[in-house]
């Protein structure tokens, strides 16, 4: 069968099974909508979060990414998921003990003020547009590359399914999908893992595997290592990235990981206290299932890459070059017209252009896998993108129908017309993050590490002081989150857009990149906060009975 | 006597997670980071340690000590109502 085919028969059963299980879900109350009930099985929750937490980024370009710079890759690996245990830790447990809808809610109650809860809508609102807007972008380009339409279609049927199954099902149809998204992304990712393993090293374990020897008896980073330094490229296993920003690019990411409101909001939807803790650990075991298998995949792949290609005959080159070639993906420059591949890290010399995708995107055609694998590979990004993008869709509903119309605008609003609102700000929000997907802003990719940052420097500080510093008041947490959020802010826009006089990397404050400035601001934060509450007046005798009803394990339990 | 053992409950769960997340920033920011190079010298299987603790080992860490922390706190919930 050809691989169109196999592609349109694996996509076709895979959105049936998605609309299907909308259908079975759809949901009746806003408790149903925004915590799909609180009646999630602590496994499927954590599924779900895996799902919803790994993008089409995640899924397509991380291992190629890693690939190709090798050590400095751990930031993401580690940061992506040391948030995980942040979150089980400090924050899922006492928030589903809190037990309302959203982060808001829990920032305006806690810090009984609507100032704060206006500080964290807007927060909520930002981080998660700028999430959204790359992964509707995301699910047009994996359309458009296997199904053969335009971008922009791409991008429409997107629109089509998220809205179909999250303005229906809710939370507790975005759960399910993602329960089955999960099971076919990850499938999805490890098949092709598992069989090029063992062609490469006769384990079928990746994990294992990158740390084997090839057939020829050498370790297979070694062999890397050794054909990097005589090609000219800097040592896979080293970094070049400098100590302090790699510390703090993995902090920023762990910290915004545990701060970002549509994996808090995850947590809600257990029925117990201890389910919060357990589904936070499966979560991440789902989680990690993928991110250790990504840089074996980078180490496959780019050890592969570089044995067919370099000073290789063009004449000679397998199919798949040919055809990523066709897709500007990889352009091949003969600066010295030998004809041969020469793939060098000197930029002069080198006449290979790789694309960081390719890497997972031709990898079972690389190993010379069946058609079925690739259509099931197809499956998987576009389960990634679309999971996401639905999770990233309820913060977004929920904040304006929930935290601004139900808690400010018209507490009288009955349940009934919240459900209603709550799908009106779905559609509106589907609409506005495909206008964004159709014409992304030039800023996207440079806002994604904004919304970690911005994460990390409002929602996490807020928090864990609201829950561990029971002095902790309103005046402290709004100053807190406006210095920390506007310190962001200012060094983002002044170093990735060049406001503020911008400045290139030399003129980072003592070396940290933007990335890695949202340790910093976080920091600011946390001293900001704790100092202006030691100065100004104690949170009320309420509050402070709340906080201790936080900490201690709920009834629900028993 | 409930609020006694809140107390506990509450001075038990700290003294957890400082326990937990030393080992969590040991893994990571220390094994996986700061100390990579000196780690580096030392080979794990076909890894050089440093390397594998910044790509897997902090990873499987991570996943270990929130399952440690389920069983902790689910037998600190227990004597809890107790």
């Amino acid at each position: 069968m050809s691989l169109q085919i196999w592609i349109w028969i694996i996509v076709g059963l895979t959105f049936a099974l998605y609309i299907g299980i909308a259908i079975w879900s759809k949901a009746g109350s806003t408790n149903e909508f925004y915590i799909a009930g609180k009646g999630v099985n602590p496994i499927a929750n954590g599924m779900a979060t895996a799902a919803d937490w790994m993008s089409a980024a995640s899924f397509i370009s991380m291992a190629g990414i890693i690939s190709f710079i090798g050590y400095d890759g751990s930031v993401y690996l580690m940061g992506w998921t040391g948030g995980y245990v942040l979150l089980a830790l400090l924050l899922a447990p006492y928030l589903r003990k809190f037990g309302k809808f959203t982060v808001p809610d829990f920032i305006g109650d806690r810090y009984y003020s609507n100032v704060a809860r206006t500080v964290a809508v807007f927060c909520a609102l930002i981080v998660s547009f700028t999430y959204i807007a790359g992964q509707m972008r995301g699910v047009g380009i994996v359309f458009s590359r296997y199904l053969e339409v335009d971008i922009n279609s791409g991008v429409f049927i997107g629109m089509g399914i998220v809205l179909f199954y999250a303005i229906l099902g809710g939370m507790k149809g975005i759960t399910y999908t993602q329960v089955a998204q999960y099971c076919v992304l990850i499938f999805a990712f490890m098949v092709p893992a598992i069989f090029i393993s063992i062609q490469m090293t006769g384990n079928p374990i990746p994990q294992l595997g990158f740390g084997s020897q090839s057939a020829d008896g050498v370790y297979l980073l070694d062999k890397l290592n050794g054909l990097h330094e005589e090609l000219g490229f800097s040592e896979y296993t080293s970094g070049s990235k400098s100590t302090l920003d790699v510390f703090l690019i993995t902090a920023a990411l762990m910290i915004g990981t545990a701060g970002l409101p549509h994996v808090i909001v995850r947590f809600f939807t257990v029925k117990k206290v201890s389910d919060a803790r357990k589904s936070a650990g499966w979560a991440l075991l789902f989680i990690a299932i993928l991110y250790t298998t990504a840089p074996a995949i980078a180490v496959f792949a780019r050890t592969n890459l570089i044995e067919t290609v370099s000073e290789k005959e063009y004449s000679t080159m397998p199919y798949w070059f040919k055809k990523w070639e066709d897709t500007g993906l990889l352009t091949y420059d003969d600066k010295n017209d030998d004809n041969i591949i020469q793939y060098l890290g000197d930029e002069q010399l080198n006449e290979l252009t790789i694309d960081k995708d390719i890497m997972v995107l031709a990898n079972p055609e690389i190993a010379q896998l069946p058609n079925w694998v690739i259509a099931l590979l197809a499956a998987g990004a576009i389960a990634a993108a679309l999971s996401t993008a639905a999770g990233l869709l309820l913060v977004i509903s929920s904040s304006i129908s929930h935290d601004l119309i139900k808690r400010m605008v018209k507490p009288d609003i009955s349940d009934k017309g919240e459900l209603i609102a709550a799908r009106i700000s779905a559609f509106f929000a589907v609409l506005l993050a495909g206008y964004f997907g159709i014409n992304p802003p030039d800023f996207v990719a440079a806002t994604v590490a904004l919304a970690f940052g911005l994460a990390a420097a409002s929602f996490f500080p807020a928090i864990v002081l609201g829950i561990f510093y029971k002095k902790m008041n309103k005046e402290g947490a709004i100053s807190g989150m406006l210095i920390g959020i506007l310190s962001m802010l200012f060094y983002m826009t002044k170093f990735k857009f060049g406001w503020f006089g911008g400045g290139g990397p030399e003129d980072w404050w003592f070396g940290i990149s933007p990335e890695g400035f949202g340790t910093i601001a976080m920091l600011i934060n946390l001293i900001v906060s704790i100092t202006v509450s030691n100065f100004t007046s104690q949170p009320p005798e309420k509050i402070i009975k709340l906080v201790e009803n936080i900490r201690l394990p709920s009834d629900d339990d028993l | 006597m409930k609020n006694n053992k809140a107390d506990i409950y509450w001075k038990k769960n700290l003294k957890y997670l400082t326990i937990l997340l030393s080992i969590w920033f040991t893994v990571s920011f220390g094994f996986g980071i700061i100390l990579v190079d000196q780690l580096n010298e030392f080979q794990f299987f076909g890894f050089k340690l440093g390397f594998w603790f910044a790509q897997q080992g902090s990873i499987y860490t991570f996943v270990i000590l929130i399952f440690i922390y389920i069983f902790l706190m689910n037998r600190l919930d227990k004597f809890y109502r107790s």
